[in-house]
């Protein structure tokens, strides 16, 4: 399983067509849905994509699970965007799942696949062993009630013309019918987020309240309808850092009292080490690297994330590599130049085109995930080069 | 280091029917040439009011109501007497504009006209201060997408071709159309992934070490700043709270505001440790505050810290015992804080 097949017929299916055409899946591949694939569904990365257990699940039972998902958009005049491939993982509850990766890796599109706002190319988003159904009216709402989603950005994700109180009371009514005394759960909602006194901020409006208190209302909508999982969308990069802490501290207690099943996406890996149980980190539309948080931000296998872990700003290095110029040294010995204007590789690995260890298979070939230990992967084909530490069990 | 851009005990004010919001209040800062000097503070602290109102941006109902900004560059002033930037002519202040203190805005996204071509912006930004020939414009204009990285052939793309990164990249390039001796710099990187912000962060300090311009770099996040800047200064509620090198302040901040900030954001390396953040929010600044603004959030606030009058001075044991030689030194490092000691974290940013 570890071991990569690079059997024929997947690399015949990155064959012109379907590297031009940004790899449309098959017919099949949208119908049905097998266990596991003997040969990659989609036909786009080789090998198989190993299993991970996922150091999460000690924290509570499975709550959702993304099985291979797979998004493709329509660009207009044949051209296709494939923005999320063979996407898996699971949210426990209790257990924060932590998505990284930048603008335009895809983690936004996994997150509404999840939410049913999108729908898959194929895959399955499985809650509670049923997949989800948009279709159906009333099983969908149900399905809303259990999976909540918290917005980026709270200015704009609440109704400048309504109260606190009223972007409160309809989730409550919605999603708790049977509540007689709905003021009182507003209340009660407020005081979990810790926007007291309560009374007083059910008659504001979003243009009276700061950016980390309007971002607690936006919490307390969600966790209105008493969901089991919480995906919560770069919920404090629009904060400012003194409050952001905060944010997360608040975050983590409502996981922890409530057994919520968190998916934090962030382009801030260093927030993620902080809050996270696991990491998965997202490039060019595909999960690239993921295992427990303090191994991957500590010993990064894949030469993408020894670039973003390069990248963070690091108060404990004054007077660092910025001033020696672009370069960042791995610890895996990579050195990643410029992010430059390069946006993901359309043929063979998608970092190939940025990586400084891409040789011809990584131009020509995908990798799938490959296992480095029983809870960690990582998708590369030099994984040897760039994460000999990790190989070599020194850690 | 000759400083070029003084601020002396600048306040400005924005009038308001519930009266004036006090945004920035006697501040004191001062540029050096060649220097990168980090302005950070959060959301509403004045830092951005006090960088236009140094250039005299701001507009009604924004007031300076005190205080003077003596510019010294060395085209206008030639070695004689500075200029007072808050007292000058408009024509003068023409002069000064862009050639000699340019700005690169906040949200490149917002700042750069959607319908124009990227040529003809950075255009519009040379022909308006320099006299040029159109063709020597114009190459003017490839000239400095080349200084930023970017290929001559996106001069005739629009900004919604570009990514974020290069559209900032454009900003830059524009601020640095007429050799400005000044760079202003608000918030450049914030909606901008790591990796990137780190490219142009790079770019702009290889871009002052070979033009030789000065920044002051206006910023939320202290973690850059640490890197970036050769000074810091921390402003809240309109007051600066304490200056000093970037390693003064990261091994020995002296005001707690500054301390909560250190310990705000979560760090990469070292050992996993408890992170507190700083609760509360600022004050409205409608209100008259007598002594610091920082007592409501501050765990160390003491009857006496509603009397300080928030003049920066030497920390509290400043100079203490050789075991911390050069880190506090007089005249370096000051704050607004009489009562807290500076709080020593270890390089390995732990605290001891």
């Amino acid at each position: 399983m570890t071991e990569p097949t690079g059997n024929v017929p997947a690399v015949g299916g990155l064959a012109p067509g379907a590297a031009a055409g940004g790899l449309v899946p098959s017919e099949s591949a949208v119908t049905e849905q097998s266990a596991a694939p003997a040969v990659n569904a989609v036909a786009d990365q080789v090998g198989e994509a190993a299993v991970v257990k996922s150091v999460a699940a000690d924290r509570g039972a499975l709550a959702m699970e993304a099985v291979e998902l797979n998004k493709v958009f329509k660009l207009g005049r044949g051209a296709t965007l494939q923005a999320v491939r063979n996407v898996s993982f699971n949210l426990y509850q209790g257990a924060v799942i932590a998505l990284v990766g930048e603008s335009g890796s895809g983690k936004s599109t996994v997150a509404k696949l999840l939410a049913g706002q999108e729908r898959p190319t194929s895959g399955q988003v499985i809650v509670d062993g049923k997949p989800i159904d948009v279709r159906n009216t009333r099983s969908f709402r149900h399905y809303k009630s259990q999976v909540q989603y918290v917005f980026q950005d709270p200015f704009s994700s609440l109704n400048p013309v309504h109260t606190v109180g009223y972007d409160l009371t309809r989730p409550v009514k919605l999603h708790q019918p049977g509540v007689k005394d709905v003021p009182a759960a507003v209340i009660a909602l407020l005081e979990q987020v810790r926007l007291t006194p309560a009374a007083q901020f059910v008659v504001k409006y979003p243009h009276e309240l700061s950016g980390g208190q309007r971002q607690r209302v936006s919490f307390a909508r969600a966790l209105a309808a008493q969901p089991t999982v919480l995906l919560a969308d770069e919920p404090v990069s629009m904060l400012d850092v003194s409050i952001r802490l905060e944010m997360l501290n608040l975050l983590d207690d409502l996981r922890t009292r409530l057994s919520l099943a968190l998916l934090y996406i962030t382009h801030d890996i260093a927030s993620a080490r902080y809050f996270a149980d696991e990491v998965l980190v997202m490039y060019g539309g595909q999960i690239v690297e993921r295992g427990p948080a303090e191994d991957v931000t500590q010993h990064p296998a894949h030469p993408y994330t020894q670039l973003l872990i390069a990248s963070a700003p690091d108060p404990d290095n004054l007077g660092s590599s910025l001033r020696a110029g672009n370069v960042v040294v791995g610890p895996g010995g990579a050195i990643a130049g410029k992010a430059g204007n390069v946006g993901p590789a359309q043929v063979g690995c998608p970092f190939s085109n940025r990586c400084p260890l891409a040789d011809d298979k990584c131009r020509r070939e995908n990798p799938a995930l490959q296992l480095l230990t029983p809870v960690r992967a990582a998708a590369c084909w030099r994984l040897d080069v760039a994460a000999s530490p990790v190989a070599s069990g020194s850690i | 280091m000759a400083p070029i851009l003084e601020i002396d005990d600048l306040s400005v004010a924005y009038r308001s029917e519930g009266g004036d919001v006090h945004a920035v209040e006697h501040v004191n800062l001062t540029l050096n040439a060649g220097e990168v000097v980090g302005l950070c503070g959060e959301s509403g602290s004045g830092k951005s009011t006090l960088a236009y109102g140094a250039t005299r941006l701001l507009r009604p109902p924004a007031l300076i109501t005190g205080g003077s900004v003596r510019y010294r560059g060395r085209r206008i002033t030639q070695g004689g007497d500075p200029a007072d930037i808050l007292t000058m002519s408009h024509r003068e202040l023409t002069r000064i504009r862009w050639r000699e203190v340019a700005i690169v805005f906040q949200s490149a996204m917002n700042a750069l006209n959607p319908v124009l071509r990227v040529q003809d912006q950075i255009l519009d930004a040379i022909t308006a201060h320099l006299k040029l020939p159109r063709h020597e414009a114009r190459e003017k204009a490839a000239t400095l997408l080349d200084l930023v990285g970017i290929p001559r052939d996106r001069l005739r793309a629009f900004p919604h071709e570009l990514s974020g990164g290069m559209r900032q990249r454009v900003m830059i390039a524009m601020a640095l159309a007429s050799d400005p001796e000044v760079v202003i710099m608000d918030e450049p990187t914030t909606a901008l992934d790591v990796v990137v912000q780190r490219d142009i962060l790079a770019q702009i300090v290889e871009l002052k070490e070979t033009l030789g311009f000065s920044v002051l770099f206006i910023t939320h996040d202290l973690s850059l700043l640490l890197e970036l800047a050769d000074r810091i200064a921390v402003m809240y509620a309109g007051r600066l709270l304490e200056t000093g090198t970037a390693s003064a302040i990261m091994r020995a901040p002296a005001h707690p505001y500054t301390q909560g900030l250190l310990h705000s954001f979560p760090s990469l390396h070292g050992p996993r440790r408890e992170l507190v953040g700083i609760p509360g929010t600022p004050p409205d600044l409608r209100d008259t505050l007598s002594g610091c603004p920082f007592i409501p959030r501050c765990s160390h606030a003491v009857p006496a810290c509603s009397e300080v009058d928030m003049s920066l001075a030497p920390p509290n044991g400043a100079g203490d015992g050789p075991d911390r030689p050069g880190l506090i030194t007089a005249g370096n490092h000051l704050t607004a804080c009489p009562i807290v000691t500076p709080e020593e974290v270890s390089q390995e940013g732990v605290l001891s």
